[in-house]
């Protein structure tokens, strides 16, 4: 039996300790009405070996298209090492460290990741993780809500040059709580947001401001002087931010005078593979004032009975199986495994190899952009500062030229004139260190030949 | 055994250089908004990252190297095809947002999940979409918010819990802006009926149960449950924690539930990893559909498609970036199809197996069963209130010893309605020879009690280290290591 070790000898000599006739006999406190009739719809079992050419042909079936999309998940090199470790029993079939003493390695990996990231947002403290960025937005905006004592508005600013998905998502999650999220333009030219237009709400009660940096379009934004405002204006900053990018970016802890209060995003860049949308996982890291308003595990490090230092979960009584109705969140399980790869991502890049992806994956948009932008009827939406992204305008639908260059194994970017109508026809796209000048310039040539052909035929 | 932090194993310069870009280039941005000072992360070659990290994994316990009981966690073997045929390049390379068109294989695996769930649970559609269980009762509670929304019954904003529930069931109900009523449990274990009607009425929401319940008992009169709460204009909501008890025995949906997450990380065998990923998939009936959170796969003839705000305008939403834990989704899909119709029932078969033979034998041993007079499901409770007021060894100190015996221990304290409590779920992987040496360790263990109960007040003693000073890492947080400043 798959997985089952039990032999009829074992089965028996069991029933007769239980005292029952037969395994059927242990279901009887199950009302007869109820009990289902089998399984018959479920296929019947497949071998190892049948299964294993299944998903052979799912996979083939999808290829490996070369790959510029970002939009909130980036296809970095991941050093062979980190899953080689990652995919360690020890690590991928343990559980949550409730028993603290055989959970060591776990535990010191997780304080190890708290510092990484406490360092890399220049912040004091940071949890060890929420489910994916978004989701973390969502929680980042309850948690302002409760860190934000002064303010009963329950107002945070969205700009709208926040990933349009983060936003549908915080609306989900928080808007159960009666959260009220209202918008902050872009720059039409430059594709910031305005910071002018926060002026509307000075005088009025705003409990948060978020800011993405770099935003949605891979622009970078005026982070010191929003983050000022907020702070004049007895609002918390959250920062929504990109962690290889803080490799090089003034890290969300020096944003302004004060810095921000609460940085989050998604930590899929550091070493999670793309893998059709997760598991990623969600960072959040915030000043030490605010550490008891903060959801998710944390961990401590303590001492032993003898001494000796150790690791433990601390800071419990935040949580949903201590505090119930009243905890700061309802999460339980998060996302371990992929803090695992960070961890070992992170040490394996250090600041210098992180530093390096960051700016060759900056120089490869740049490339990227240039060999698009001399192809007649593509032009650049924002001619700003930007980090590994950039919308392009195209003087046509975006949605078929993408299709026709899936046709050629490329995945061109993705379609955001739906999310975005003022642009036009606008496509996003990226390219990090993993992207070749060859591979851009097949690129271009993809795309310039689909334009030409379209226009032909159109 | 005691290992360094990574960042004692560092020194200025150190590197991993295959790791890097080939050629350093800068980064052209205005000052402004440079990072001044670099983040401090470990400067360290490759070989000392593997050794450190491996070294670390080996101060876990796992249920690759321990026998794992710990209650309402399910933690049964994670067969290793699974992780391997989720990892092929083609599924991890695979951008969420890429043109469906080059989607088709993956979107037909999860089409098949969403089916193949759908029929163990006996509910109506499926979204694959929560990332783990917490998320998923989160979906529920707040589809149920939706459902009475949308009929204009804006007063049904109270959930009803029992008292055994796990803790992410009132958290859940408060993040979905409802209130919390808790009704107790009776001695034998079932839900006290006159409680229930003394609590619905309309402002009912909804109850949130989990069956069989977290004291590892089938609820008996879950018609009658269903019958009290809908006749109130309530619906019911089934925490799907203890699915691995009654897979292919009985389906929630003929319970009378409206609404159920699983956790495929518990049930189907994804990996725990440490705390996560997990995934918490939701089914509901015939009424909560239009409210299921997006996306979900849709077919259209032979093609397959993510079905949107749209196609669902009265969807609760999007509860994640891209589509939920997919990776973990491929896990399930291809433990589901290696156990087949009949694997599936085998698994509830032999899960009650284990944890009824565990339970007669420790009972035989002495130790007191909290619910003696019924069948324990896949998983059942022990108390020690009895060795802990003789010997003072507590539920803690016999759970701190069993990993000397090298034995994870089961989970403690939980459900919190029964005294120093052990609830023990062996699940239906592990033989008959390690539930008699886990048998034969609480025996010894309890001898000891009598006899030396220090050494179960002092446990563990053989562990990395010993029993830790939690009271000194809520005090003194030390949360970051801080470089010794020169």
């Amino acid at each position: 039996m798959p997985f089952i070790p039990h032999t009829d000898a074992d089965v028996r000599a069991m029933l007769d300790v239980i005292g029952a006739p037969d395994i059927d006999a242990l279901f009887e406190e199950i009302p007869a009405a109820l009990r289902a009739p089998g399984l018959p719809g479920i296929p019947p079992a497949m071998t190892e070996m049948e299964i294993g050419r299944c998903m052979a042909e799912f996979a083939a079936r999808d290829g490996r298209p070369l790959n510029f999309i970002g939009a909130g998940a980036y296809e970095h090199h991941i050093p062979a090492a980190v899953w080689a470790i990652v995919s360690r029993g020890e690590f991928y079939s343990a559980y949550t460290p409730y028993q603290a003493e055989a959970s060591q390695g776990t535990l010191q990996l997780l304080y190890e990741y708290q510092t990484m990231m406490a360092s890399l947002t220049a912040l004091e403290i940071s949890n060890a993780s929420l489910y994916d960025g978004a989701s973390g937005l969502a929680e980042a905006c309850l948690m302002a809500v409760r860190a934000n004592r002064k303010s009963k508005s329950l107002r945070i600013l969205l700009p709208l040059a926040l990933n349009p998905t983060y936003r549908d998502v915080a609306q989900a999650i928080a808007g159960n709580q009666n959260l009220v999220f209202e918008q902050l333009p872009f720059d039409a030219k430059g594709g910031q947001t305005v910071v002018s237009a926060l002026d509307q709400y000075k005088g009025k009660d705003v409990t948060a401001v978020v800011i993405q940096q770099p935003n949605f379009f891979g622009t970078l934004e005026d982070v010191d002087a929003i983050t000022n405002w907020a702070h004049a204006n007895g609002a918390l900053m959250i920062g929504v931010v990109n962690p290889t990018s803080l490799a090089v970016l003034k890290p969300p802890g020096e944003w302004g005078a004060r810095g921000a209060d609460i940085a989050c995003g998604d930590g899929q860049p550091l070493g999670v593979p793309l893998s059709s949308g997760g598991p990623y996982f969600g960072f959040m890291a915030t000043r030490a004032e605010h550490v008891r308003q903060m959801p998710g595990r944390i961990i401590g490090r303590t001492v032993d009975l003898d001494g000796k230092p150790g690791f433990a979960l601390t800071l419990q009584a935040r949580e949903q199986h201590i505090r119930r109705s009243k905890a700061t969140s309802n999460i339980c399980t998060n996302q371990g495994l992929l803090v695992t790869a960070a961890t070992i991502y992170m040490s394996l890049l250090g600041p210098r190899g992180l530093a390096r992806v960051a700016a060759t994956s900056m120089q490869r948009t740049q490339q990227l952009v240039d060999a698009l932008t001399r192809i007649p009827g593509v032009r650049l939406a924002f001619d700003t500062p930007r980090f590994h992204e950039a919308v392009l305008l195209l003087d046509r639908p975006v949605k078929p030229v993408l299709e026709a260059l899936a046709h050629r194994g490329i995945v061109g970017g993705v379609d955001v004139s739906g999310r975005y109508p003022q642009l036009g026809h606008a496509l996003l796209v990226c390219a990090t260190e993993t992207r070749t000048v060859n591979d851009i310039e097949t690129y271009a040539r993809a795309l310039a030949e689909t334009l030409r052909s379209s226009a032909a035929a159109a | 055994m005691h290992e360094k932090l990574i960042f004692e194993h560092a020194a200025p310069g150190r590197s991993a250089d295959a790791q890097y870009p080939r050629v350093p280039v800068e980064a052209t941005v205005p000052t402004s908004l440079l990072r001044a000072t670099p983040p401090l992360l470990p400067e360290v070659s490759e070989l000392q990252a593997v050794r450190h990290y491996t070294r670390l994994s080996q101060l876990n316990f796992s249920i690759d190297t321990h026998f794992y009981p710990l209650g309402s966690c399910t933690m049964k073997y994670n067969p290793k095809a699974c992780n391997q045929y989720a990892m092929l390049p083609e599924l991890l390379g695979r951008h969420p947002l890429a043109p469906e068109s080059t989607g088709q294989g993956v979107l037909q695996i999860l089409f098949e999940l969403q089916e193949m769930l759908k029929e163990v649970t006996g509910m109506r559609g499926v979204s694959l979409t929560p990332m783990a269980g917490a998320q998923g009762e989160f979906a529920g509670v707040a589809m149920i918010r939706a459902y009475h929304r949308a009929r204009n019954d804006l007063a049904r904003t109270e959930i009803i819990v029992p008292d055994a529930a796990h803790g992410t069931n009132p958290a859940t109900a408060t993040m979905c802006g409802c209130t919390v009523r808790e009704i107790p449990t009776q001695s034998n274990g079932d839900i006290d009926l006159e409680a229930l009607k003394g609590v619905v009425g309309p402002h009912t929401a909804g109850i949130m149960l989990t069956n069989p319940s977290t004291i590892g008992v089938f609820e008996r009169r879950i018609r009658e449950v269903a019958e009290i709460v809908h006749g109130a204009g309530g619906l019911l909501y089934y925490d799907g924690a203890n699915l691995n008890a009654i897979l292919g025995k009985v389906r929630p949906g003929d319970m009378g539930f409206d609404v159920i997450h699983m956790n495929l990380h518990k049930t189907f065998s994804t990996p725990h990893g440490g705390g996560g990923p997990g995934s918490g998939a939701v089914g509901v009936s015939e009424r909560l559909l239009p409210f299921l959170p997006v996306p979900i796969v849709g077919r259209d003839g032979e093609r397959f498609r993510w079905l949107d705000q749209q196609d669902l305008p009265q969807t609760i939403g999007r509860l994640s970036n891209f589509m939920g834990n997919t990776g973990v989704l491929l896990r399930a899909y291809v433990y589901m199809r290696m156990l087949g119709r009949d694997g599936m029932q085998r698994v509830s078969e032999f899960a009650t197996l284990n944890a009824n033979y565990l339970m007669a034998r420790l009972q035989a041993a002495g130790f007191e069963v909290a619910y003696p007079e019924r069948r324990a499901s896949h998983e059942f409770i022990v108390t020690l209130r009895r060795e802990a007021r003789e010997w003072e060894t507590n539920a803690m100190d016999f759970a701190k010893r069993l990993l000397d015996y090298g034995f994870h221990a089961p989970t403690t304290y939980f459900p919190l309605l029964v005294p120093e409590c052990l609830l023990i779920e062996p699940t239906e992987t592990e033989p008959k020879e390690e539930l008699d040496a886990f048998v034969d360790a609480m025996i010894a263990i309890r001898k000891e009690a009598e006899t030396e109960p220090a050494k179960l007040q002092g446990a563990p003693w053989t562990l990395p280290v010993r029993r830790l000073d939690d009271v000194r890492a809520a005090k003194q947080l030390d949360l970051t290591w801080k470089p010794a400043t020169a």
